[in-house]
């Protein structure tokens, strides 16, 4: 409570676990462009542009029932602006610019007015202060790879994230994998290059779907950007998801797509110390492909010291030295490939079972009564 | 490494808070970012900076808190001062060490008005 005025909190609505946020703008009566928070199930989160926000701005309340009011608006841990309109209410709020400014959140819902170096809000007093966030920097990367993941899982979909710099011959092992597998297994593609779809028509002409994915300036892809190409492709039920990330050694290791496991390949026209220069590469990833080791007569490459450098950096790294040209290898690779797809098919027959078993007991509650 | 889209990263979470505590201005950013961290605190600064112009946070202090690097060494079955993600262990020289802290890039908190 403010220790001037003794103004306390207003109805604070909170919605705490929005699992898939989703920004709707509202136009107020000023004219600002503000955005709320929802949740809404599976749909797919977009983040939508926001003007600044500068002094009061005022929300109108309408309720089913007809009635109108505003209230002053308490803001509180991180609950946003989160309302669920299921039931077909409109509803809104008044924000007081200069009143607000006085409160400050407390950490975990709690609320805890005069904090400010004033400990107060009247008008012309200092109003500056501290708000915690303790937040990650790429929680929001992470809420979207979460439901990626998710999504994966539900469907018995197996999805890797292949990384490596440019040229160690990703595309090729990738039309390789694909042209031994596709008898098999469904496969689906995503392609992420900064500019042009030739890698996409590359996969195109194996027969599987491929979807291209341009970064322009960006350096990686993200969660986001995934979670749009899942949208597109809508990859099959219990199939294998292949995800050739940009070429670029440093910055895909950061962002998490949802993905099984990351696959840095290094191919043997690299240095056996890359590893070591590029650490959080080879440290994020579960596999390491060595790639092009058909060319190690003609090169003065050491593939046990490459080795041995990686597993430096990760001691659990598993290690494949394959040839996607002359094919020696890849048996170890596409058999690892399989086992996967298989306990991850595994995980959706659990959840399936486990939806059986659920609607058989509300069956029984229901022939009950 | 991609220190601009952490910028845009660092802003976007600042100008949500800023929006939802209805300030004004923001002051001071505090971020945490560990040694083992893929980040270049120098790097992040810069685009920091070109990040927030003409935003809430435009003219904010960007505050960088290090945090030191550590992970749990198995051979000594003990936590261990780590200078580098891919190290060894300072005590036995086995590379078995799994990182515990400095990996962290967090937004603490901020300074508003």
């Amino acid at each position: 409570m403010c220790t001037v005025c003794g103004c306390g909190a207003g109805e604070t609505r909170v919605e705490g676990d929005a699992l898939h946020p989703h920004d709707h703008p509202h136009v107020h009566a000023d004219g600002t462009v503000h955005s709320h928070s929802h949740e809404h199930g599976d749909d797919h989160a977009h983040s939508h542009g926001d003007a600044a926000l500068e002094g009061a701005h005022a929300h109108v309340h309408t309720h089913a029932d007809g009635t109108t009011h505003s209230h002053g608006h308490v803001h509180a841990g991180d609950h946003g602006h989160v309302h669920r309109h299921a039931d077909g209410t409109v509803h809104s709020h008044v924000h007081g610019g200069e009143h607000a400014r006085g409160h400050a959140p407390g950490v975990g819902g709690d609320l805890d007015y005069g904090t400010g170096p004033a400990r107060a809000h009247a008008p012309g007093m200092s109003q500056s202060r501290m708000v915690q966030i303790e937040q990650d920097i790429l929680a929001k990367n992470n809420t979207y790879a979460r439901a990626n993941r998710a999504w994966f899982d539900e469907r018995g979909i197996f999805a890797l994230n292949l990384v490596s710099s440019p040229g160690s011959g990703k595309t090729t092992l990738l039309v390789k994998t694909i042209e031994a597998l596709r008898g098999k297994l469904a496969i689906t593609v995503v392609e992420g290059d900064q500019q042009t779809s030739v890698d996409a028509e590359r996969i195109r002409a194996t027969g599987v779907p491929a979807l291209q994915i341009n970064t322009g300036k960006g350096c990686h892809l993200d969660a986001h950007m995934v979670g749009h190409a899942l949208q597109r492709l809508q990859p099959a039920e219990a199939s294998l998801f292949l995800i050739e990330n940009v070429g670029n050694l440093v910055c895909p290791a950061a962002f998490d797509l949802g993905e099984q496991h990351k696959v840095a390949i290094l191919s043997v026209t690299e240095g056996e110390d890359k590893p070591l220069k590029y650490p959080d590469m080879f440290r994020a990833a579960e596999v390491m492909l060595l790639n092009k080791c058909d060319l190690l007569p003609y090169l003065d490459f050491n593939a046990d010291l490459a080795e041995e450098n990686a597993r430096k950096v990760n001691p659990k790294l598993t290690v494949f030295r394959v040839s996607a040209t002359s094919g020696d290898g890849m048996a170890a690779w596409l058999d690892w490939i399989e086992k996967g797809l298989e306990a991850q098919r595994g995980k959706r027959a659990e959840s399936v079972d486990a939806l059986k078993r659920r609607v058989a007991e509300l069956e029984r509650q229901l022939a009950a009564k | 490494m991609h220190e601009m889209s952490l910028a845009e990263g660092v802003l976007q979470l600042v100008e949500e808070t800023a929006r939802r505590e209805s300030a004004v201005r923001v002051k001071t950013v505090v971020l945490e970012i560990g040694r083992l961290s893929a980040v270049e605190p120098e790097s992040l600064a810069f685009c920091f900076e070109a990040v927030t112009h003409g935003s809430l946070a435009q003219g904010a202090v960007l505050d960088i808190v290090p945090v030191a690097g550590a992970g749990w060494c198995m051979v000594c079955s003990a936590t261990v001062p780590m200078e580098e993600l891919w190290g060894a262990c300072p005590v036995c020289g086995s590379h078995q060490v799994q990182a515990t802290a400095g990996t962290e890039m967090r937004v603490k908190e901020i300074e508003i008005e």
